[in-house]
């Protein structure tokens, strides 16, 4: 075998190879969720329990005051409660988050993405790897409120009359 | 009137020839399957040589779709769905076209003159002498070595890109890394990355086939193997524009 043969087949085995994984990933991992680019070295999970979780997806960031403090690790349901589980992933170097903090899932701008919102309260005692954010706020689903809206103007119409 | 007809008629005809010499090339694709290397040394011909220059420009292309999709996306207050926007656009329009106009101007062309030479000297009838069929031999390999390698550089062009708009979008423009891929990954549907397939499997057969089709009959002296070149790929890049037009359509 001579020389410019071995490169060609190693230059056309490398581009197959590479166009195949090229494939694998669009086909595989871009649809579902599968990967997770973000380092997730040093953190601790910490859940919470919302009763509406709106569109939150996997890998939502969590943020504190405005800063990136984790990202949400898993969406899932209570099958007892009937209620949604957040995990949150949270860095390690943010390990100082009070235990009676508040979780609320926010909207970035009024058309953006949910993110999980931690306001900090006033405990001595800190949120550890596996306990829960008793206090939480669900997700503000627009509809529901236009429909609240539209029902209070109609009831104050029959009041008038 | 005579006049005003012959140009419709000429096209017509022209369309004729292609067709013929599609289903012609197309019953030769199975017996050249038969000489796999033959194929393999097109692959590497028109596929591996041109990856230095589709990867460049995916990484290009992708940088720019996350400046312009930032610059858009903010106003809106949604710049975290730059994932999504980045990623629809490489998967199904840009990929697949960009890849398919570099693949004409990159390997379609050296096809054609390479093919239209052995044309202006008379190696394709030496062939047709000793009972070998030219479209077999030299046409078939090249156009399964094309339609081959360009689905593959199409991938590659569509995973560079995204790296590329999340390179501008994370890195410079400062996109949370967690919602553009979570973003991404909950838009991106496997339907979306088959349509990206298809057209390029699509866009692969035309441009193999204009290549090899304008080398075979070309008129053989120099000017027209330079003629040729030139006329493979203006009817690619129409072609491709116009194809992919029909495939939206029937996709959406």
């Amino acid at each position: 075998m001579t020389d410019g043969n071995r490169t060609i087949e190693l230059g056309t085995g490398l581009f197959v190879l590479l166009g195949f994984a090229a494939l694998a990933f669009l086909t595989t991992q871009l649809p579902s969720s599968g990967i997770q680019f973000s380092q997730s070295g040093d953190v601790y999970r910490v859940a919470a329990h919302f009763d509406n979780v709106g569109d939150l997806k996997v890998g939502a960031p969590v943020s504190m005051a405005g800063v990136r403090i984790g990202r949400v690790e898993s969406v899932r349901i209570d099958p007892r409660e009937y209620k949604a589980v957040v995990e949150l992933a949270i860095e390690q170097q943010y390990g100082r988050i009070p235990d009676d903090s508040d979780a609320a899932i926010q909207t970035a701008g009024l058309l953006g993405a949910k993110y999980v919102g931690v306001t900090a309260g006033g405990s001595e005692t800190f949120l550890v790897s596996g306990s829960q954010i008793q206090f939480t706020q669900s997700a503000l689903v627009l509809e529901n409120l236009v429909n609240k809206l539209f029902a209070s103007i109609a009831g104050k119409d029959d009041t008038a009359k | 009137m005579n006049r005003l007809w012959q140009w419709p008629a000429a096209a017509l005809r022209n369309a004729g020839r292609v067709s013929l010499f599609l289903l012609q090339v197309l019953a030769q694709c199975l017996p050249a399957l038969r000489h796999p290397r033959e194929v393999m040394l097109q692959v590497y011909n028109s596929g591996a040589r041109s990856l230095i220059i589709i990867m460049l420009c995916g990484l290009f292309v992708g940088m720019v779709l996350g400046l312009q999709g930032y610059d858009l996306l903010q106003r809106f207050g949604s710049e975290s769905s730059l994932g999504v926007a980045a990623a629809l656009g490489l998967i199904k329009e840009l990929g697949p076209v960009v890849t398919a106009l570099l693949f004409a101007g990159r390997a379609g062309t050296s096809l054609t003159s390479e093919i239209g030479l052995m044309r202006a000297t008379d190696q394709l009838t030496a062939m047709e002498m000793m009972a070998v069929d030219p479209v077999r031999r030299v046409v078939a390999p090249r156009f399964l070595g094309g339609i081959i390698a360009v689905p593959l550089l199409t991938a590659i062009f569509n995973c560079i890109g995204i790296f590329g708009a999340q390179l501008v979008g994370v890195g410079l423009m400062g996109v949370e890394s967690g919602s553009f891929w979570s973003q991404m990954q909950g838009a991106v549907q496997l339907g979306d990355v088959n349509e990206g397939l298809i057209k390029s499997i699509c866009f692969g057969v035309a441009c193999s086939l204009m290549a090899v089709y304008e080398g075979f009959h070309t008129e053989p002296t120099a000017a027209g193997v330079g003629l040729a070149t030139t006329r493979t790929v203006v009817s690619s890049a129409v072609l491709i524009l116009v194809i992919d037009y029909m495939l939206t359509a029937a996709f959406l």
